[in-house]
């Protein structure tokens, strides 16, 4: 008998609302493999797993249910108001390692667990023990397979479209972009409109140049189809839900 | 669970961690008030308690099953390595048992580090773990009923 690793239950940790493909589809795909069976197991994190015994693991957050709730609360509520920053700094005991915000951490940590598979820049690599440690998810190597995916700067950036961009029967398939900017205002820059801006807000990030807004625009016409982006800045955050519109930039 | 804890063939750290786990929380307890330097440490991941899923095999061999979910303690610390750096110990126990898994997790740690006083709790406990079950399963010999089978006439 084993004890199988992995899955501890941890009380009040938010998970992403909604269900993704490996969740709903895959029993006729695959024969008799249970989730936790096969393959899928061997990836998930043990205590033992390479790389995570030994090394300078920073702590998580501060208090695990309380500051994920909160984590998860003003992500909720970014998307809820896009382009409106949100502060969420003091959630975590220690700074994330290198290229993570505290934002993007605390978002990763809330929002991420042994069944939200994440795909992350090559830059940001060496986050890896930090998030195996603290997340359990699962790392893959194509974008477009991710429900979440962190990107340490906009020069990373892959094309929106690599992303899964989910389908029109389950628009909630698709990636959630974490992606770390430089700076992060709301003055000048692209100009939003749509739901939960009540007459027009502006967006502007350092180095997030017109081909990106373009690429944004572009995806509008696929709705309810496209890419949930929420852009960190050190220990804040905005959102760019998929409902917002890129009136010019 | 037809794996000893003494067999050879498992890992040291696995055995340890095992005997940690399976050993009461007082007598780890004991061990830590009665260390000469304890070592600083802190707390990576504090004391959880949640759920895991024992899975199980039919007779040790067939396709894993979902035996039910335990509740189980787990913890995470952080002591100085002593060729720099940190070493990470982890805890894992059944039952809600804050303590036990972040002294568990300690001697994890420290046992990693090479510490012999660590490494004599083990061998201490590994012999009371093992007395233990000598004793319940002398105790349990006389009541064995050997079962055996009727072939049916078909």
């Amino acid at each position: 008998m084993t004890l199988a690793e992995a899955a501890p239950k941890r009380g009040g940790l938010p998970a992403k609302a909604g269900t993704h493909p490996s969740a709903v589809s895959a029993p006729e795909a695959s024969p008799p493999s249970h989730p936790l069976s096969s393959a899928r197991a061997a990836e998930r994190w043990t205590p033992a797993s390479a790389g995570v015994t030994s090394g300078d693991i920073a702590p998580g957050f501060r208090d695990p249910v309380h500051g994920a709730q909160r984590a998860f609360r003003l992500t909720l509520d970014a998307m809820a108001h896009p382009a409106r920053i949100h502060d969420l700094s003091g959630l975590l005991a220690a700074p994330p390692p290198d290229p993570l915000g505290d934002a993007a951490a605390a978002l990763l940590l809330a929002l991420c667990d042994v069944e939200t598979p994440l795909w992350l820049a090559p830059e940001a690599a060496p986050v890896l023990p930090y998030l195996a440690f603290h997340g359990g998810m699962p790392i893959v190597e194509a974008a477009a397979e991710a429900h979440f995916a962190f990107i340490p700067g906009p020069a990373r950036l892959p094309p929106l479209g690599s992303f899964a961009l989910g389908s029109d029967e389950y628009p909630d398939r698709s990636t959630t972009l974490i992606l770390e900017v430089p700076s992060l205002g709301s003055q000048g820059g692209a100009a939003l409109s749509g739901p939960g801006i009540a007459t027009a807000a502006r967006l502007s990030a350092q180095r997030l140049g017109a081909d990106f807004w373009r690429q944004r625009q572009e995806l509008s016409a696929l709705f309810p189809r496209g890419l949930d982006i929420v852009f960190t800045c050190g220990a804040r955050l905005a959102a760019l839900p998929r409902s917002a519109i890129v009136e010019s930039f | 669970m037809s794996r000893q804890i003494s067999d050879l063939s498992i890992t040291p750290r696995r055995r340890w961690m095992g005997i940690l786990a399976k050993s009461p929380r007082a007598a780890l307890e004991r061990a830590w008030n009665e260390l000469g330097d304890k070592p600083e440490y802190r707390l990576l991941r504090a004391p959880e308690i949640g759920l895991a899923m024992v899975r199980g095999r039919i007779a040790g061999a067939g396709e894993p099953f979902n035996l039910g979910e335990m509740t189980m303690t787990r913890a995470a610390v952080q002591i100085a390595a002593p060729q720099g750096g940190t070493l990470t110990g982890y805890g894992h126990v059944a039952g809600r048992q804050p303590r036990h898994a972040e002294l568990a997790a300690i001697f994890d740690a420290m046992l990693q580090r090479g510490d012999e006083c660590a490494a004599a709790l083990i061998e201490d406990l590994a012999g009371k773990l093992a007395a233990g079950r000598a004793a319940k399963a002398a105790k349990v010999a006389p009541s064995k009923v050997e079962f055996f089978t009727l072939v049916r006439g078909e």
